[in-house]
């Protein structure tokens, strides 16, 4: 469909900008067939799960909380950022928000849809919802999360949507090659706007109490989730700290996600010369400072009981310090927090690239050692058992600090190759923040649960362990495809990057061209 | 308009009473399986259990051989769905060189419930006489209870019970709790229904040993399975009662005697019963309470 047919027409920044709206090739429409059968797939479970009732999921009487509710601390937390840094990076005059604002928006619109369906997902009787209001308890943290989840997708779609009523008024006006439902789509969300200096007026001051408003709301909605756990007697969730250490965290995995989708729209439709390396690096320092404040927090989260090992907690930080769920609580540690901060610092040092003249330190020698060491740990004994059997144990062999070694020998090498492209470290640190931060929630719910006041005993079997179902699964990977779904069909319909916003204000362009955070061609 | 408590009482009175009133429908239904004797209660008593009740259970532990009779008794007369025990025998020995013993947890009908504060939909309060009740029919099974009670006395239908209202054509009654539904939490709430027709919950008529005994606080009386009616402050006085963790500040109405000088054989040093044999793998870290499979304790 073209837009040239008809006169009052897109500026070239414009098309540029809204290229997300026309553009739609044969790979769009794989991506957007494949997330459905996904997100369908994940219905299909949850029918399943209504007709049999939770008994088809791997959760029972010990461990009664599961994937579903990690997955809605997850989704909670992941959202969280998109309006607070938004609102934050608004009221303290960071130019440099300008062109990533709305897309930390939509996360949090997105974010928030999923998230907010998980409980319900979890609920034995998801048919008496209303008794919610019906007999509601506002002494309950369940009603306290209810509320403040409202509150939060509330204020955040209109905070999302307000800004955007110049952009769509925009689309109203000169979008004469769109669709006609999309043109009436417009016009109505546009409320009229002529773009009058008393209308823009009351606009920025809108937005600006908005900014505000949402602060507040948006530090309660993950202080609350994390009340649900805190407010209970169980060694692991009864801690004072819970709250700013949800908040940190969800700060963390959002700020992670918001890179993300930074690099994939800019990917995606060629925003290169909106979306900078400039803003990445900024981004950048955004992620160390919350990964270092969300490292402080787990550090006095897990310190101060396991200092004193009290009776209640024993257990429980044994589970997760060395017992089942330690791979899974040091992956967290090392992969989660530990790794991107220094994909994020350690490429910028000038004297990186000199490491590759070191012919070891290159990477294909460390590839190629990596690759030996596969074979030998776990390919070569998966494939013959036998030499397993003639005591042919090559793991035995294999000195334990190998692996150490090699993953620093693997970050080395690859280090100049980082420095050479920071958004691809930035890119591949907060997928790792993103993926520990999962995995994180899957560790504040399920080890609490296996480690009770009262031993566990006549418990019938599986029912003191926890291994989550296909259901589980099926609608985990559903709930992220709908994301993933909700994300991209609002880049579909709406503006991604904020024009008029990306437009105003001429003086300050130049000085942000200077500084590197606009390309020379957006102005 | 403020609410003193002179009105707040009669609100609560009048509420009382038309709760009462309501009862004789409920009260003509018996259980169909039959429980064990059927022990009174010793006092007079003016009407169904009314504000002046403080109900408290007493467990001798000494005399608990850990036959799980109340446990029978207790699954029979409420047709407890498999997986759930509303009263658990559990195999206990506080530290290693300590004495192993046979500990029956009931619901502690605590005064402070942690279960009672985190449920969103008030189908789980806590009564004037002191028993904690759960009503299935209005419960959204978020499960938060569970999560809450640190005596995991709380029970899930992850499946369809087989005691539904519809199969069973018996209409849902919290006090007997003889029906029950899918995707809902129980638990033990002391046999409201018998103790208002004057008997002794099902687990405490059950108990051949008379290890359990049940009364009520303000009479300062308990009586076991045996007929024996005590002074309840005496008893826990005299055998240094204790309450289940007590440190977390719950409050339990049932009181436990230790097993000082146990009359009956402790549990033996495997756990011969206990199901969950692959859940062990994850737990043995729990240090506290738990037998030691190793070295079990013979006399």
């Amino acid at each position: 469909m073209s837009t040239r047919q008809a006169t009052p027409r897109f500026s070239e920044r414009e098309e540029r900008l809204l290229a997300s709206l026309t553009a739609g090739g044969a790979g769009t429409y794989a991506l957007i067939g494949g997330l459905l059968a996904v997100f369908l797939w994940g219905l299909v479970a949850y029918a399943t799960q209504l007709r049999h009732g939770l008994g088809v999921t791997g959760l029972r009487d010990h461990v009664l909380w599961g994937v579903y509710i990690a997955n809605f601390v997850f989704f909670i937390g992941v959202s969280h950022v998109g309006a607070l840094m938004s609102a934050i990076l608004r009221l303290t005059g960071a130019e440099w928000r300008r062109p990533i604002t709305r897309m930390a928006e939509a996360i949090t619109f997105a974010s928030l849809l999923m998230g907010g369906l998980m409980p319900l997902v979890d609920m034995g009787r998801p048919d008496r919802l209303l008794n919610l209001v019906r007999y509601g308890r506002l002494q309950s943290p369940i009603l306290w999360d209810v509320l403040s989840i409202t509150t939060y997708l509330t204020g955040s779609t209109l905070f999302l949507y307000v800004p955007m009523i110049p952009d769509l008024a925009l689309l109203r006006d000169r979008y004469a090659g769109g669709p006609a439902w999309r043109r009436r789509l417009y016009t109505l969300l546009s409320l009229g706007w002529q773009d009058t200096p008393a209308q823009r007026h009351r606009l920025e001051l809108i937005v600006r109490v908005m900014a505000v408003i949402i602060i507040p709301i948006a530090v309660s909605v993950h202080t609350v989730v994390s009340w649900i756990f805190g407010m209970t007697l169980r060694a692991g969730w009864n801690s004072t700290i819970f709250g700013p250490y949800f908040v940190s965290g969800a700060l963390f995995s959002g700020a992670a996600a918001v890179i993300t989708a930074m690099a994939a729209f800019r990917w995606a439709y060629r925003l290169e010369d909106y979306i900078t390396e400039a803003h990445f690096r900024r981004m950048g320092y955004l992620l160390i400072a919350l990964g270092l404040a969300y490292g402080y927090f787990t550090f006095a989260e897990y310190l101060t009981p396991a200092y004193k090992m009290a009776t209640a907690e024993r257990g429980y930080l044994a589970a997760v310090f060395s017992g089942p769920f330690a791979r899974l609580f040091w992956f967290t540690q090392l992969t989660g927090i530990l790794l991107p901060l220094l994909l994020l610092t350690l490429p910028r040092i000038a004297w990186v690239p000199r490491l590759h003249r070191v012919p070891l330190l290159r990477p294909r020698p460390a590839l190629a050692a990596a690759a030996t060491y596969a074979v030998a740990s776990v390919v070569l004994p998966a494939a013959s058992p036998s030499l397993t059997m003639a005591g042919l144990n090559l793991n035995e062999w294999i000195p334990p600090w190998v692996l150490p070694a090699l993953a620093v020998w693997l970050f080395l090498a690859f280090l100049p190759v980082l420095h050479a492209r920071p958004i691809t470290a930035a890119v591949v640190a907060s997928l790792l923040v993103n993926v520990g931060a999962w995995l994180k929630r899957y560790l504040i719910v399920v080890p609490t649960l296996l480690n009770p006041f009262l031993p566990i005993q006549r418990a019938p079997a599986g029912w003191a362990v926890y291994q989550p179902t296909w259901v589980e699964w099926s609608i985990t990977a559903g709930a992220l495809a709908g994301f993933l779904l909700i994300y991209i069909g609002f880049s579909k319909l709406f503006p991604i990057v904020p024009i008029w916003e990306t437009r105003e204000a001429p003086e300050s362009r130049e000085a942000a061209v200077q500084e590197g955070i606009v390309g020379v061609a957006a102005v | 308009m403020r609410i003193s408590r002179r009105s707040f009482l009669k609100v609560a009175a009048g509420m009382a009473a038309a709760a009462a009133v309501g009862v004789p429908a409920s009260r003509t239904r018996r259980p169909r399986e039959g429980f064990a004797a059927e022990v009174p209660l010793p006092a007079p008593r003016a009407g169904p259990a009314g504000p002046s009740r403080r109900w408290v259970m007493v467990v001798d532990l000494a005399k608990c051989d850990g036959c799980r009779e109340c446990t029978r008794a207790c699954t029979a007369m409420h047709r407890v769905p498999p997986g759930q025990e509303w009263i658990r025998v559990y195999e206990m020995r506080d530290e290693s060189t300590s004495l192993a013993y046979w500990l029956p947890r009931p619901c502690m009908q605590c005064d402070n419930p942690p279960c009672v504060k985190v449920c969103p939909v008030s189908a789980t309060w806590k009564r004037e006489d002191g028993i904690v009740m759960q009503d299935t029919s209005r419960c959204i099974g978020c499960r938060y209870c569970i999560a809450a009670c640190p005596y995991q006395a709380r029970g899930f239908n992850w499946v369809e019970p087989a005691a539904t209202p519809e199969r069973t054509g018996e209409p849902y009654d919290p006090e007997w709790n003889r029906v029950h539904f899918r995707g809902t939490t129980e638990k033990c709430i002391f046999c409201p229904a018998l103790i208002k027709e004057g008997k002794l919950p099902a687990c405490v008529a059950a108990c051949p040993m008379g290890a359990l005994y049940f009364g009520d606080r303000e009479e300062d009386a308990v009586t076991n399975s045996q007929g024996e009616t005590v002074r309840f402050s005496a008893l826990v006085i005299e055998q240094a009662g204790y309450r289940l963790l007590e440190e977390l500040g719950t409050e339990p109405r049932v009181y436990y005697l230790p097993p000082r000088k146990p009359q009956y054989p402790a549990p033996p040093p495997e756990e011969p019963e206990s199901a969950g044999g692959a859940g062990r793998a994850v737990v043995p870290t729990v240090p506290r309470k738990r037998i030691d499979t190793a070295g079990g304790v013979r006399r």
